[in-house]
Order: structure tokens, then C-alpha cells, then sequence
């Protein structure tokens, strides 16, 4: 297993080299500047911006450069723990062209533990709704307490957050005044719980779209389990339906969803631009987006790595539970 | 036979064993919480943030987006601008009502010599944040700094009103062979006495104190930027929170990215008993529907924006939120006078402005209470109201259209109307292009792009027809009228004439307002004979307000001093959520 998961972390270098790269050439042939505005920058002035952000040197030595700045060079992981890259591992991802004074490694730091928070939350309640709606669904198949809930995921894969967004914030916010329609702390208040209700509403919009998709391929995956010779067995043992269900289906039911699981986890948590757009949240996923409508090169790049690596260490830990929960699956030698 | 009594179990005791399983597998334990606090959210003695914020005298503001520095002499937005003008204060601060008018700030007084081009500034007794006094050496300090090229000032050229600024700002970015770059003694500032500034300019100049109100010209904390790095230090880290050093009427309380900035009231200014605010939170929210939703919610008390389609229900409704102040800025489309065609032809130019029905435009289209722009510099500036250029006659333009040989559109190409991709530059984009078509007969398509490229498309002359904007940096005709000088790095039309640039250049050289705006009036009617540029409409600057903020007044510029703004007390629930 240890074999199989360095082999997968040395892979991670050359796959991240590519997007990087692949990045960089495309941030840097888009029309318009990071310092491109409707009023005109001077020419000597530009200059002296270009200079001072390294833009005036060849493009080549600028990836060089940066791709200097990006290798990990240390290890120090308390720092790690407080997302500090410079400090953790001696990654440095530049300054940023739009907020001045403000680091890349520093933007991260800050916004993505908020779109960690945000998604955990909503991928607890996309859990907490969509496996026992799904396992409901299979155990009563074709019955009202299929179709119900199963109609109700169609809506809400079909559903956009854009849509949803809105309309939670107007009914749970304006209408019955339940929650704040938009922000991420209390700006007067101090505690946890303080903050807890402008959660609510952003949590819900991005996990119940998961929720969704959880239902139902939990329900596909325990509807292909329930008939499988292996569950007839263990009833005839004489074990409880819980057990049964819990114990033998649902396992193997879930191996789709645990598939499905990594890069939504990854996509979760690094954010997503509507969600934060629509509730004012200080998350990754707006800088992700604006970085390329500023023109932020360093950002952008910044983003792009950072969601990249995410994804691709979570779809690892999935292959690594997949094989755990599956006997039929081993390691490859 | 087990598993058939299994088999009963199942059937008969599904319901049961599904609520079991659930149960047990902490299915209602986790839901409950959630439950939980629905119900307490519910009920109960609740208050609104604007409700909680009135009693703590704290105003709660929409700002659009987020800054991208606190340095004044490195920002170059609106929203930067809300922000810094209550931390840092200028020689001369915003009036609370009228952008024409003198209002003292760090300077008590100021006289001029008789040819209007020396000024000399009496400084007041005020503090930094950090105990400092405020001198003439600290503003001294400042202008050296913006004029300083490292620094990478976009708005050096505001200051290069001050003699001999330009060519000491020049002769350090391309040193010529052979010359020494210019002293800084050289430069029109003199510091008489510690409290005493004079400033000499390139010519004289009565509009000079009302220039002094940009940012470009704030003065900054000598001490802060030399500990921070030093004078052309780009980091940024003198203005973090905990080390902004400022002179305003408030002081930064704190700072989160995309989430919220705080300013609170600097006891140690020096007119601190009349700032009546004990704080100023600003949120900077992007989305105008959001910005929109926080108000109704009772999380905002203004707004910097109102969904475009939310302002006619506002009106209808509920008139006493909505507030629109005419605002110094005019849309226009500009013409590539570059490329060849029919553009080329003044006659066709001057059929497209007068076939644009602009009345109805803003009326049934804009709904946001915009003038139309008969004219290009927008009226409200004292003592210049030249008479309307434009106006809508269609038949003159299909006769100027025939003159030019296009009888009815005919045999003219199909040309393109560039814009960045927004809705309302589209509708308007889309209402031009009917309206065109409809009198004139010609067909004109759609382009749009993002903001960037589209940017870049104009400067390079990669249009036809572009959508653009221009907003006042003071109120002055001067500042619409000079970028149409040939050459000039926001003309972008390749629009060139000579006694447009020679009115331009003597304006600037007369001391005498009315004799200036005279000047003035002349370019702007060569410029709107030549047409250029097709002027569209006047801005406005429609916000949502909540009535318990006081004495926000019209401004041409929407600079607001916030000293003079304060909220009544009293709970005043905007009720806007009877909006649906």
C-alpha cells in the first residue's frame, strides 16, 4: 500500500508541471493586463509596475522563476497546520497584482479554511440527507417512499445554486426571517454561535446539490447490492435487517459513492465561486474566478495549483479507501 | 422456514425497520441541531444588524468590492476612495453638500498671489493617528513621493499641475545622456514654516482647491512609510490593520479580505466633536442582487448599487428607500476614426447621434432617472451651461445619411458595436442598434467581450463602434474635455485637431474662470461638430438608503465627508421585504 501511494505522490509532479505550465501559457496569452483600466496607466508608469512585479523579463525566465519560487524546499509542519505554504514548505507563490501589499500564500491562508468550513458543512449535510434517503429508496423500492424523495434529487441536480441561492436567502431570510441572507460572521458578534446562523443558508444551497447526487447513486448502488446472492446468505444466517443493511449492503453499495466522493470533496472544499458570490462569503472560489477576470497572474496560477493538488491528493485517499472497503479490489503491485 | 419469517418480518415491519435503522445510525441525532435552531432562529426577541449597528452609531455600507490598497497615492478606485477619504484627510476636505465649494481640511486658510498661480496653505493643529502633528513637511514628504516614478503612481499626473513636477518625474524615468535628473528643490513647493505650504503652479489656476480633494493629493504619515520600507515600497504592509497611521475623522478598526472593513471614530482628530458616527463598517459586495437582498434583510444601511431591475419596483413601492442623485460621469460610444469607411465621413457620424432617440432610452429602458446627453461634458458644473448640441431628428439624419450616399441605408456595410459583456451595456447596445435601423436603415451587429479584451480592443483600435464611460476626478469641465487632445492615452478614436488642442492648452493658461469655461465651451462644441464620440447618456447614482441615515445629500461626485452623516435613532425598519 505504501508502494502504491508513493508511486501515486511521485506521479503528482509531473501531472502538477503540466498544469502549471499549461496555466501559465494560457494566463499569459489572454488579451489585457493586470494593469489594463478604463483609465489609461501611463506608459512610464506601467513600466515601472511591470518592473517592480518582474513582468519586463522574458517570459521563460518568469516561469523559471516561478517555477523556483513553487518547489517545496522545507518542511515544517506547525506551520503547515496554519496554512502558511512560505513558512510550512518554503512555497512561494508570489505577490498578488490586484490586492496590494497582499501574497498569494497569504489569500489562500485566509480564504481557503473559510471554503473548507462551508463545504464540511455541506458535505455533512449532503451525508446526513443523501445516503439514508438513497438506502430508504432501495430498501422501498417503487413505493411513495421511492418516488418522493427520488423526485425530489432530480430536482435538486436539476435545480442550479444560482437558482437555489436566491431563493433560500428570500424564503429562510426575507420571508420568515430565519437567517442573514448573506455574510460569514457576525460583524458585531464574537462566538461560534454568533456566526452559526449565516451558515445555514450557504451550507444548505451547496449541500443539498450533493445531497442529490448522493441519493441517487446510493440508491443505484444498494438496489444492485440488495440482489446479490451474498445478502440472501446473510439473512438466511439469520441476521437482523439493520445488520444486513449496514453491515453487508451498504458497504458495497457505497463503493460508487465513494468513487464519486473524491473530487466532489475536492470541489467542495476549495469552494465555489456562485454559492460565495450569492452569500458574500470570503471563500477561495471568488478569488479563483476574479484572479482571471483581474488578470491576476499570480492568483491565478496560485488557485489553479493549489485546487489541483487538492484534487488530486483526495482522488488518491479515495483509491485508497475504495481498495479498504472493497475485497475484490488489491494494490498493483 | 427462518427465512421466511425473516421475509414477514421484512414486509410486515418495513416502516418500523427503517425509523429503527435510522435511529440507530444517528440519523435524527444529527438532524436535530438543525431542527433545533430553525425553531430558536424563529422566535424570539430578534434584531436587525442595521437595528443593532444604529444604537452602537455604527453605519453599515455596501462597497462594491473589495479594495485594493489603502495607499492614496496608489489607489485608483471608487470604492478605495469611500474608504480612505474617512482615514486620511487632504488640505482641503469634501463639503458636505456641494463638490464646488470649499471645505478646510488640514489647511485653516489659503491665500493666492494676484496672477493666481502661488497659493500658500495655513496648516491647522492636527495629530496623526500616532501622535505626530501634522506638518507642511509631511505633505512636502507626500507630493515627492507620488512624483517619485518607483513608486508607480497611476495618478502622478494629477500633481503635474505643480511646476516643474512633470519634468522632475520625467527626467527620472528616461535620465537623458549627459543631464541630471531634476532636484526636488526645484520643484513649485515650498515649505515656508512648519505650518506653512506654498505651492507654486504652472499657471494660475482657480480650480486648483477643488483638485486638492482627490485622493493623489492626501498627504501620508512620513514616520509610518519610512519604518514600513521607505518612500517607494510597494509592500503594502503601512496600511495593514495595526499600522495604518492616518489624519482623518476615523481610524481603521480592522480588515478581512472579501468580508468586511471597519473604520471607528479617531478621537484625537481635530474636529472631533462633530463626527457624529462611532464607526463605519464597509462590506464590499460584488453582487448588486445580493447588495440588494443584504438591504431588505436589514443587514446594510445603503447600498452602492440597486439591481437594475429592481429600481422601478423600488420607485412604485417604496419610493422613501430608493434615492437617485445626478452623478459628474457621461456614457458614450466611441468612433474608430482609424479605420477606413464610412465613419470617416462626419455627415454619417453626425446621422448616428441624431438618430438615437435618447429621451426614450433613459425612460423606458435605463428607468434609473439619467438625463439624456444632448451634450458631452454633464451640467451641474457653476458657471458653465453651454446650450444643448445634439438633439433627436430623424429627418435630418436619413437627409445627412443620402448626402453622404447611403440613401436609406443602402450599399452601407454592416458594422460593429463593441462592448464589455454586461446586460446593461447589451440592452443598451441592442436599443441603438433598432434605433438605427430603424430610421437610418443600417445594420449594425453585437460584439461583446470581456472587460480586459475589450479594454485592450479599443486601445488598439480593434472597433468600429465602442461602448465607454467617463467619470469627473473634479468638477470641471476640464477633466471630460482634455482627454480628446491628440495623442492622449484615453482618446482612443485617433480623433486629431489642432484648435481643439490649442483651446484645450490656452484654457489651462487663463486665470479667469469665466474667460476658461469660454475656452472650454468652444472645444466641446468642436468636439460635438465632429462627433467623435456620440454622447448617450448623463449618469446617475442610484442607491437604496435607509431612512435613518441622515444628511446624505446630492453630490456630483459622490465623495461624502463622514462626519457630517449620522443615524437617527429609533427603530426604522426599512420594511422592504413587502417588496414580493
Amino acid at each position: 500500500m505504501f508502494r502504491f501511494i508513493l508511486i501515486r505522490l511521485l506521479q503528482l509532479v509531473p501531472v502538477l508541471l503540466v498544469i502549471i505550465t499549461l496555466t501559465f501559457v494560457l494566463v499569459r496569452s489572454v488579451p489585457g493586463g493586470p494593469f489594463s483600466a478604463e483609465r489609461k496607466v501611463s506608459e512610464h508608469v506601467l513600466e515601472k509596475l511591470n518592473e517592480h512585479y518582474g513582468l519586463n523579463d522574458p517570459l521563460y525566465i518568469q516561469y523559471f522563476n516561478y517555477l523556483k519560487n513553487i518547489c517545496p524546499k522545507k518542511l515544517n509542519p506547525s506551520a503547515l497546520a496554519d496554512f502558511d505554504l512560505k513558512e510550512g514548505l518554503g512555497i512561494d507563490l508570489g505577490p498578488s497584482f490586484r490586492y496590494e501589499g497582499r501574497t498569494v500564500n497569504e489569500l489562500i491562508a485566509e480564504s481557503f479554511p473559510v471554503s473548507f468550513e462551508l463545504g464540511a458543512y455541506a458535505l455533512f449535510l449532503a451525508l446526513l440527507i443523501g445516503i439514508p434517503a438513497g438506502t430508504l429508496a432501495a430498501l422501498k423500492k417503487n413505493t411513495l417512499l421511492d418516488y418522493i424523495p427520488m423526485s425530489s434529487a432530480m430536482m435538486g441536480i436539476c435545480l442550479p445554486s444560482f437558482v437555489l441561492g436566491p431563493l433560500f436567502a428570500l424564503v429562510f431570510g426575507l420571508w420568515l426571517d430565519w437567517f442573514p441572507v448573506s455574510g460569514w460572521q457576525s460583524p458585531g458578534g464574537f462566538s461560534w454561535a454568533d456566526d452559526l446562523p449565516y451558515k445555514i443558508l450557504p451550507a444548505m444551497t451547496l449541500g443539498i446539490f450533493y445531497a442529490a447526487g448522493l441519493a441517487r447513486l446510493t440508491r443505484g448502488g444498494m438496489l444492485e447490492v440488495l440482489n446479490q446472492d451474498y445478502i440472501r446468505t446473510a439473512r438466511a444466517k439469520g441476521l437482523s435487517s439493520f445488520v444486513v443493511t449496514v453491515k453487508h449492503a451498504l458497504r458495497a453499495g457505497l463503493l460508487p459513492v465513494i468513487s464519486y466522493f473524491g473530487p466532489v470533496v475536492a470541489g467542495v472544499l476549495s469552494g465555489s465561486f456562485i454559492i460565495e458570490m450569492i452569500f458574500q462569503i470570503p471563500g477561495l472560489g471568488r478569488h479563483f474566478i476574479n484572479a482571471a477576470n483581474n488578470r491576476d497572474y499570480t492568483l491565478v496560477l496560485g488557485t489553479v495549483l493549489f485546487y489541483a493538488t487538492l484534487i488530486i491528493l483526495l482522488n488518491l485517499i479515495v483509491d485508497v479507501i475504495l481498495v479498504l472497503m472493497n475485497p475484490k479490489l488489491k494494490f498493483d503491485k | 422456514m427462518r427465512i421466511q419469517q425473516k421475509e414477514f418480518y421484512w414486509i410486515r415491519n418495513r416502516p418500523a425497520f427503517i425509523f429503527e435503522s435510522m435511529k440507530r445510525s444517528g440519523f435524527f441525532a444529527g438532524l436535530t441541531p438543525f431542527i433545533l435552531l430553525g425553531l430558536t432562529a424563529g422566535c424570539g426577541p430578534k434584531f436587525k444588524d442595521v437595528e443593532r449597528a444604529q444604537r452602537e452609531g455604527i453605519l453599515l455600507r455596501g462597497n462594491s468590492t473589495e479594495p485594493e490598497t489603502l495607499d492614496p497615492h496608489v489607489a485608483t478606485g471608487v470604492p478605495e476612495n469611500q474608504i480612505i477619504s474617512c482615514l486620511i484627510e487632504g488640505l482641503i476636505a469634501y463639503h458636505p453638500n456641494d463638490d464646488t465649494a470649499i471645505e478646510y481640511g488640514m489647511a485653516e486658510r489659503f491665500e493666492t498671489n494676484a496672477a493666481g498661480d502661488v497659493y500658500t496653505f495655513h496648516l491647522r493643529d492636527a495629530k496623526w493617528t500616532n501622535g505626530d502633528a501634522v506638518t507642511a513637511w509631511d505633505f512636502d514628504y507626500s507630493y515627492r513621493r507620488i512624483l517619485t516614478p518607483e513608486l508607480g503612481a497611476e495618478y502622478v499626473s494629477m500633481l503635474f499641475v505643480i511646476k516643474n513636477a512633470q519634468r522632475y518625474f520625467e527626467s527620472r524615468v528616461t535620465p537623458k545622456p549627459g543631464e541630471q535628473p531634476l532636484p526636488w528643490e526645484e520643484v513649485g513647493l515650498k515649505v515656508l514654516e512648519d505650518k506653512t505650504l506654498e505651492i507654486t503652479l504652472t499657471g494660475p489656476m482657480p480650480h486648483f482647491p477643488l483638485m486638492l480633494k482627490h485622493y493623489s493629493w492626501f498627504p501620508v504619515n512620513p514616520r509610518t512609510i519610512e519604518a514600513h520600507g521607505g518612500m517607494t515600497n510597494r509592500d503594502g504592509q503601512w496600511f495593514a490593520a495595526g499600522n495604518f497611521v492616518g489624519n482623518g475623522a476615523f481610524r481603521l478598526k480592522s480588515w478581512r479580505t472579501n468580508q468586511i472593513l471597519e473604520v471607528e471614530k479617531n478621537p484625537d482628530y481635530w474636529d472631533a466633536d462633530r463626527v457624529r458616527l462611532n464607526g463605519i463598517r464597509f462590506f464590499p459586495v460584488e453582487s448588486a442582487d445580493t447588495e440588494g437582498r443584504m438591504f431588505k434583510a436589514g443587514q446594510l444601511h445603503l447600498t452602492d448599487n440597486v439591481p437594475l431591475h429592481e429600481i422601478p419596483i423600488y420607485r412604485q413601492k417604496l419610493p422613501h428607500l430608493i434615492r437617485t442623485d445626478p452623478y459628474l460621469g457621461t456614457y458614450f460610444y466611441r468612433i474608430n476614426l482609424t479605420r477606413e469607411g464610412p465613419l470617416q465621413d462626419v455627415r454619417v457620424r453626425r446621422a448616428l447621434a441624431l438618430s438615437i432617440d435618447r429621451a426614450s432610452l433613459v425612460d423606458n429602458v435605463l428607468k434609473g432617472g439619467q438625463t439624456p446627453a444632448l451634450f458631452y461634458v454633464p451640467r451641474g458644473i457653476p458657471g458653465y451651461a453651454p446650450k444643448d448640441f445634439l438633439r433627436f431628428d430623424p429627418t435630418e439624419a436619413q437627409r445627412l445619411m443620402a448626402e453622404a450616399g447611403y440613401p436609406g441605408g443602402k450599399d452601407f456595410p454592416v458594422l460593429e458595436i463593441l462592448y464589455n459583456t454586461r446586460e446593461e451595456h447589451k440592452t443598451i447596445a441592442e436599443t441603438i442598434q433598432q434605433m438605427w435601423k430603424q430610421t437610418l436603415g443600417i445594420n449594425l451587429r453585437l460584439h461583446n467581450q470581456e472587460w480586459k479584451v475589450y479594454l485592450d480592443a479599443q486601445s488598439n483600435f480593434e472597433y468600429d463602434i465602442a461602448r465607454a464611460g467617463w467619470i469627473g476626478d473634479f468638477v470641471d469641465p476640464y477633466t471630460f474635455l482634455e482627454m480628446f487632445t491628440t495623442g492622449n492615452g484615453n482618446n482612443d478614436t485617433g480623433w486629431s485637431n489642432e484648435r481643439y488642442d490649442g483651446l484645450i492648452a490656452s484654457s489651462i493658461r487663463t486665470g479667469q474662470t469665466s474667460k476658461r469655461f469660454a475656452l472650454l465651451e468652444e472645444a466641446e462644441s468642436i468636439l460635438m461638430d465632429e462627433l467623435p464620440i456620440i454622447p448617450i447618456y448623463i449618469y446617475t447614482k442610484t442607491i437604496l438608503l435607509h431612512p435613518a441615515v441622515k444628511n446624505w445629500n446630492p453630490k456630483l461626485l459622490d465623495n461624502r465627508n463622514m462626519k457630517y452623516i449620522w443615524l437617527e435613532e429609533g427603530p426604522t425598519q426599512p420594511q422592504a421585504s413587502k417588496l414580493y
